[in-house]
């Protein structure tokens, strides 16, 4: 047998979107040795679902100021507004790197960058490329990447982070889904950006692999995570499959409709109307929905005034989708729409350098919670979160690097989750993941959706208390050891559970409405007792919670209207 | 509504080699062959691998082909390739090596494009803020960043089939993509890379690529703009530039082609030629070498043709044998065997 020597770094990234490409460009600036992990090739990301744009106060007459109130007032002010002043600083610099990088934004007619407006913004400060941003500045963080020459390790799936004897976190054990062959992976420092949890929920925009697993790994290992309540639904998903429908539409002057043709909106958000921010137009359908004034669980998105051609130049995709999938030309008909689980603003506590509650271990982007987006968080800011806190998080672990030593942990790790992963192979036939999967989706939708009662929630913390009970008893069908998604599978809705658990049960913790999380039974927003971030510690008796303060620099908490 | 996949199957540790199974599975009327291939995963039998992620065609992961077909399954609606049967068949990309099941080996892909040095060379420092640059040079190259890396193109690629030396569809996009972008600096050292071997010249102008894409990419549009600019460039000594420039002479002089003579003008001289002497031989005994070429009735308006469109772009008769031009011959540049129009 030939023994390959163990991997080694300063630094290992993992998760391979925007976020944690950047970090591994920013952290090989800084001297670092570093190589990126990721369970899928970088250019399979989910940073390529991002369709709108990129903020940034780049323009004449905009301000970082502004763009920080805009993005304070829609977190319902529980984003620290330190952080939320470097997003909205750093911002024109990182939109004008990443057009220096080769991203092909949209112009203006002197050839210089051009912006269009977004919902909850007072200014048109969101930058594009047509309605593909995201995968555009992915393909272009991916071109650097190979510029850099950077070690890159697709396909590895991290089952465990690896710490020291003096409990900090010295690398990771990551599964090889070509071979299946688990290796134990030294670092100095770790970086997670694995992006969010969607498939907690069904349905949900999110792509199949967002399951969460940096943010339960962390979670595990003793990291605090943060405002996991806090889940984002965006109001506009299709009926039925759940396929997201851009903000561009409303943008665009599109309306939303109960069964008798009226504009909702104008009850709760008499000046900006559709444009509100996407807690308050999902909780405003929703409402319509639940008083019976919805068609069929939904409420209909109208862009018949918007004339043809309007709507195949600017809005083709959302026409494509509608007619192939409800047969609905949104050119003669309204299309049916619904709020769908879209994001969380929530995720693994990070400072404003990355780094989380565990030494050695940093965090960026959408598994991280910095916290810029608070309770809901604007359109085309996540974008701008992936570079901003990307680059930062990079540049922080590098730093961190060369102030420690050879990182020296123990065989045993590995020969634990070795022994962990047969144990799953020996579990005789039972359960099928798929199916604990959906049960635990749809219990989250259910019950920790846009509207939420604290019976519901018990409901459904007994729920997926019993799911981790059967999770057990998942078998994995799949023998083989060569790419087998099943197995990946198993791993996956472990990681889901647990952060399912953290959900909810930070959703019970917080009695008072805010953000995404609007409780029927505390309807209101309480700041003199709840203007505090929700901690989410995992013990082994279950997720243990506690506060922490919101920081307020400049902006006092008031109540927001729209 | 019911469909019955027919997925090829492979399992390194146990197969010999590959075989055929079949799957019936109820999926929603809107379904695509991936919530079939979900569905079968989830609910029938979990050994089945594949790559699949966003489901909105646009992370490149679920590349197969479909009743032979290359795309995305989650871009393919059932009902639309179902048979009379409700029979779809599914296997993996071509001209990659099977890892397990629908899953291909993407190391050399991504080889490929690393091979073109993907990424913005511009002169100098970048400026204070953005580059200044025009929204149709943009818009130019929005097309080919609509690219999202997904294979099919070079899962259909004719050359890529039997030549695994070519650096396909994918790549050279990419690579057109830099030599578009007008803040890119490198176009010299592009071009010249791109006109050697396993390049720019080794495409046959099938069309599959420009037809699977499944973005509208049109790669060999980009390969064959590559072709113009190298020309225009000067980079013509090659046997590829060569070929089409004697295309064009051919059919400004008589109207029509002339294969012989453009076969020997595209080498680069009497010693290369004399290398090709085997296939010509075995040509002229098959009787696909005419000894007497007569110029077309009519040769005389083509050649006006030629000349009005030489005034028009200012560069006298030998014109820009560009797109089209050499469509549908025989590049000697290619090895024997794999010309493009010889079957």
């Amino acid at each position: 047998m030939i023994l390959s020597p163990m991997p080694e770094h300063d630094v290992l990234v993992v998760g391979a979107g925007l976020a944690g490409m950047r970090a591994a460009i920013e952290a090989q600036r800084e001297g670092a040795d570093v190589a990126l992990m990721s369970k899928v090739y970088p250019v399979r990301s989910h940073s390529n679902a991002a369709q709108g744009g990129i903020n940034a106060a780049l323009s004449e007459g905009d301000s970082w100021e502004s763009h920080a109130y805009d993005t304070v007032k829609g977190s319902d002010y529980l984003g620290d507004q330190d952080a939320i002043e470097i997003l909205a600083r750093e911002a024109p610099a990182a939109i004008v790197e990443l057009e220096n990088f080769g991203v092909a934004f949209n112009r203006d007619e002197h050839g210089r960058l051009g912006s269009r407006f977004f919902g909850g913004a007072e200014h048109a400060r969101t930058y594009f490329v047509g309605d593909f941003t995201g995968q555009a500045i992915l393909h272009v963080m991916f071109e650097q990447l190979l510029k850099h020459g950077l070690t890159t390790y697709d396909e590895w799936f991290v089952t465990q982070l690896v710490k020291d004897d003096q409990g900090a976190v010295r690398g990771v054990v990551a599964l090889d889904m070509k071979s299946g062959r688990l290796e134990l992976f030294r670092a100095k420092a770790v970086v997670f950006a694995t992006g969010g949890m969607g498939r907690v929920y069904e349905p949900s925009t999110n792509a199949l692999i967002c399951t969460g697993d940096g943010m339960a790994l962390a979670y595990r290992a003793g990291a605090n995570l943060l405002d996991m309540e806090m889940v984002q639904f965006h109001p506009t998903t299709l009926k039925g499959n759940g396929a997201l429908l851009s903000e561009a539409a409303r943008g665009e002057g599109a309306y939303l409709l109960n069964k008798d043709g009226e504009r909702f909106m104008k009850k709760t958000a008499p000046n900006k109307m559709e444009l509100a921010s996407r807690d308050v137009v999902s909780r405003a359908e929703q409402v319509e929905i639940n008083e019976g004034r919805g068609v069929d669980g939904c409420v209909l998105l109208d862009m018949r005034h918007l004339g043809a051609e309007l709507i195949l130049e600017r809005l083709p995709q959302i026409r494509e989708l509608a007619l192939e999938f409800l047969g609905v030309d949104i050119i003669h008909e309204p299309v049916p729409v619904r709020p769908g689980m879209h994001y969380q603003m929530g995720g693994i506590k990070a400072d404003v350098e990355g780094r989380t509650t565990l030494d050695g271990l940093f965090a960026a982007g959408e598994c991280a919670c910095v916290s810029v987006h608070g309770g809901n968080r604007l359109g085309a800011n996540s974008l701008l979160e992936t570079v901003v806190f990307g680059r930062r998080a990079g540049r922080a672990a590098a730093q961190y690097a060369k102030s420690v030593g050879a990182p020296r942990v123990s065989e045993a790790w590995l020969r634990d989750e070795e022994r962990f992963i047969a144990s799953l192979f020996d579990r005789p036939p039972g359960e099928r993941a798929a199916a604990l999967r959906l049960e635990m989706g749809q219990t989250m939708t259910r019950d920790v959706g846009v509207f939420r009662t604290g019976e519901g929630l018990e409901s459904a913390r007994r729920t997926i208390a019993e799911l981790k009970e059967r999770w057990e008893r998942v078998s994995v069908g799949d023998k083989g050891r060569v790419f087998n998604t099943n197995l990946v599978s198993v791993l996956e809705l472990r990681n889901m559970l647990d952060l399912a658990e953290a959900v909810v049960a930070s959703a019970i913790f917080r009695t008072e409405s805010r953000g995404a999380h609007a409780r029927l039974d505390y309807p209101k927003r309480d700041d003199a007792n709840w203007l505090v971030h929700t901690v989410c510690r995992h013990t082994a008796a279950g997720p243990e919670l506690s506060t922490m303060p919101v920081v307020i620099t400049r902006w006092e908490p008031e109540e927001r209207h729209y | 509504m019911e469909v019955t996949l027919r997925v090829f199957r492979f399992n390194p540790e146990t197969d010999e080699r590959p075989r055929w199974q079949e799957y019936r599975v109820t999926v929603e009327d809107y379904a695509t062959v991936l919530d079939a291939l979900i569905e079968v995963r989830e609910s029938v039998d979990e050994t089945l691998a594949l790559r699949c992620s966003c489901r909105s065609h646009i992370c490149g992961s679920c590349a197969m082909r479909i009743n032979r077909r290359s795309g995305l399954a989650c871009k393919t609606k059932v009902r639309e390739v179902a048979d009379a049967d409700g029979v779809v068949t599914v296997e993996p990309m071509a001209t990659m090596r099977v890892i397990k099941d629908l899953v291909v080996d993407l190391e050399p892909f991504f080889d490929k494009v690393r091979a073109v040095e993907p990424y913005l060379q511009p002169a100098g420092p970048p400026p204070e803020r953005e580059y200044i640059a025009s929204h149709e040079d943009m818009e130019n190259v929005k097309g080919a960043q609509a690219c999202i890396l997904c294979g099919a193109c070079v899962s259909a690629c004719t050359v890529m089939e039997v030549d695994g030396s070519f650096l396909g569809p994918t790549a050279l996009a990419k690579a057109w993509r830099f030599v578009a972008d007008p803040r890119d600096a490198a176009d010299e050292k592009r071009l010249t890379a791109l006109s050697g071997p396993g390049g720019i010249w080794d495409c046959t102008h099938c069309f599959m690529c420009v037809e699977v894409c499944p973005k509208g990419v049109a790669p060999m549009e980009r390969i064959l703009d590559l072709r113009r600019r190298a020309m225009e460039a000067g980079l013509t000594d090659n046997n590829g530039s060569r070929h089409s420039q004697a295309f064009v002479d051919s059919i400004s002089e008589s109207g029509w082609l002339d294969e012989t003579k453009v076969a020997i003008r595209s080498t680069s001289g009497p010693l290369e030629l004399l290398g090709w002497a085997p296939v010509g031989i075995r040509s002229f005994v098959r009787g696909k070498v005419p000894l007497r070429h007569y110029k077309r009735p009519g040769a005389e308006h083509v050649k006006r043709i030629f000349r009005r469109l030489g005034e028009l772009d200012g560069k006298g008769r030998r014109g820009r044998p560009g797109a089209g031009a050499g469509a549908r011959a025989a590049t000697p540049s290619n090895a024997p065997g794999k010309a493009g129009d010889a079957q």
